[in-house]
């Protein structure tokens, strides 16, 4: 196997990277923060970091992160008689700008297992990195087995709470679904490391806007046809509703039979309700 | 007891001599009330199973109970993040208690453990009110009551989270308990038959959906005795 700089140090915990030990040696004290060796996960030309140089006086300190830049909006999801739907839209904002419009929220991880995230996407990717590893060591086993979906959940859960203990949250509310034993599994887990599985889960503005929905019209035993009639009806009213989105969307199904990611697609919208032409004869005092 | 955490903007750090406007907390309010009731010979808990966070439900069925042994339970309010990981920690330590010893342990035990297992995170508390329940060595109710950085004592019935305004006034009222202001200290053990505690546990939670947000959507309600712990459930309204 190809070394690589291990993304999960004893000492700091999971989804840190660092030292192996907590305590400093007599050695490290003695000689303390020698350049030490990178080895890119590419296959790039390996090169050395001089902490030195990186903590010298007058130089800013490195910062954790504050306020999440490029965002993702809601993602839906939620279990049908045979599997999970998860389905989300494409968007990267830059604060109100449409910054990236195909950026794909929904991964697969595994052979049964699928991530949405919505907040920072960058956060996102680097918890991908993450997942890959650890799909990559299951590979490398060569014995057929692999992480469940609710494994990986508890992984993240585990992540996200020990990055947050490190004042240094990803910011992230991520969404795991997979079928596991023949039964559906869906959960989630916010960047403080708040966590639960339901039968249906929206994050963000999703919460608001397409959860009750699923609480009208959703049970675990729904065919597949109409959960993703439910759910293209969610993903709709999240568009009508909510500024940071866009009608270009993904939807992801898991069943026994394996994981698909759809490629993206557009609802059709009606924008000539009574409602729309006229939003204040109903909110009296607005303009 | 007030947990000051950095929120909002314009914090100064002192000795920083920089001005950082953290917008995030560690800290989550995820609501919820837990109520303990012991007796002579049994110990009742009850919590409700709702997940909020600010105005928004989350799920409508999570329990913030863990049963540690068949003798002994943890209520756990506030902070899911945290409590999940308390509640984790403490049942693997658990465990490794009855690999060491050979049987689980007592509810003293247990409540002493809570306490150090807070403590041990006094700077960077879980944001947790804990209730330790169970039948002590002699077999009679017990409820230990903490707060976040682990102090606590026992007591013979205890609320909290949400709905602790509302409901713990009311089991002043019911339970009678002696103030342990007087002298000499008389028995704070309440004489309610289980029934009636089980009953009045039930009305207390009822009360607390109808004006607390936080609390609602199901109760669960664990009764111990020395046959074990029986589960039941109590449908609240869903608004």
């Amino acid at each position: 196997m190809l070394a690589r700089p291990p993304s999960h140090s004893p000492a700091l915990g999971p989804g840190c990277a660092g030292p192996p030990l907590a305590e400093a040696s007599s050695v490290s004290i003695q000689y303390p923060a020698q350049p030490t060796a990178q080895v890119p996960t590419c296959g790039a030309a390996s090169f050395l970091v001089d902490h030195n140089a990186v903590n010298a006086p007058g130089r800013d300190p490195s910062q954790h992160t504050q306020m999440p830049y490029v965002t993702g909006s809601s993602v839906l999801a939620l279990t049908f008689k045979d599997g999970v739907m998860l389905a989300s839209d494409t968007l990267g904002s830059y604060g109100s700008t449409k910054r990236y419009k195909s950026f794909e929220r929904i991964r697969k991880v595994n052979d049964r297992t699928v991530l949405g995230a919505s907040g920072e996407l960058s956060d996102f990717q680097y918890i991908m990195n993450l997942l890959d590893e650890l799909t990559t060591d299951d590979f490398c086993e060569d014995d057929g087995g692999m992480l469940s979906p609710r494994e990986i959940w508890s992984y993240l859960c585990r992540v996200l709470y020990n990055r947050r203990n490190k004042q240094d949250p990803l910011w992230n509310s991520l969404v795991i679904g997979g079928i596991e034993h023949g039964k559906p599994f869906l959960g989630t887990v916010g960047m403080i490391g708040t966590h639960y599985t339901d039968d249906h889960i929206a994050t963000g503005f999703g919460n608001m806007l397409a959860r009750p929905l699923f609480r009208e019209k959703h049970s675990p035993d729904m065919s597949e046809a109409d959960a993703e009639a439910l759910i293209h009806e969610a993903l709709k009213v999240c568009y009508y509703r909510d500024k940071q989105s866009i009608n270009k969307f993904q939807l992801a199904k898991i069943t026994e039979a394996g994981v698909s990611v759809s490629e993206p697609f557009a609802l059709p919208t009606r924008w000539d309700y009574k409602h729309f032409e006229n939003p204040s004869a109903n909110a009296v005092g607005t303009w | 007891m007030t947990i000051i955490v950095p929120s909002g903007t314009g914090n100064v750090y002192a000795g920083s001599g920089t001005i950082q406007h953290p917008s995030w907390s560690p800290y989550d309010e995820n609501g919820g009330t837990c109520v303990a009731v012991s007796g002579n010979d049994y110990c009742v808990v009850a919590s409700s199973n709702r997940l909020s966070t600010g105005f928004s439900i989350l799920t409508r069925d999570e329990s913030k109970i863990i049963k540690m042994s068949h003798k002994c339970v943890i209520a756990t309010a506030n902070c899911q993040a945290d409590r999940k990981t308390l509640q984790k920690t403490l049942q693997t330590r658990h465990i490794m208690y009855m690999h060491n010893h050979g049987k689980p342990m007592s509810v003293a035990a247990m409540a002493q453990l809570v306490s150090n297992t807070l403590y041990y995170k006094r700077f960077f508390p879980y944001y947790t009110y804990n209730l330790v329940c169970g039948l002590d060595e002699e077999g009679k109710g017990a409820v230990y009551t903490y707060d976040p950085v682990g102090s606590y004592e026992r007591t013979g019935y205890s609320c909290e989270g949400t709905g602790k305004d509302l409901i713990q006034p009311v089991l002043d009222n019911q339970l009678k308990a002696s103030s342990p202001l007087v002298l000499p200290a008389e028995n704070w053990m309440t004489a309610l038959p289980m029934d009636d505690a089980v009953d009045l546990v039930k009305d207390a939670f009822v009360s607390a959906g109808e004006r607390d947000i936080y609390t609602g959507d199901v109760v669960e309600l664990l009764i111990i005795t020395k046959d074990g712990v029986r589960t039941e459930h109590l449908d609240l309204k869903k608004d």
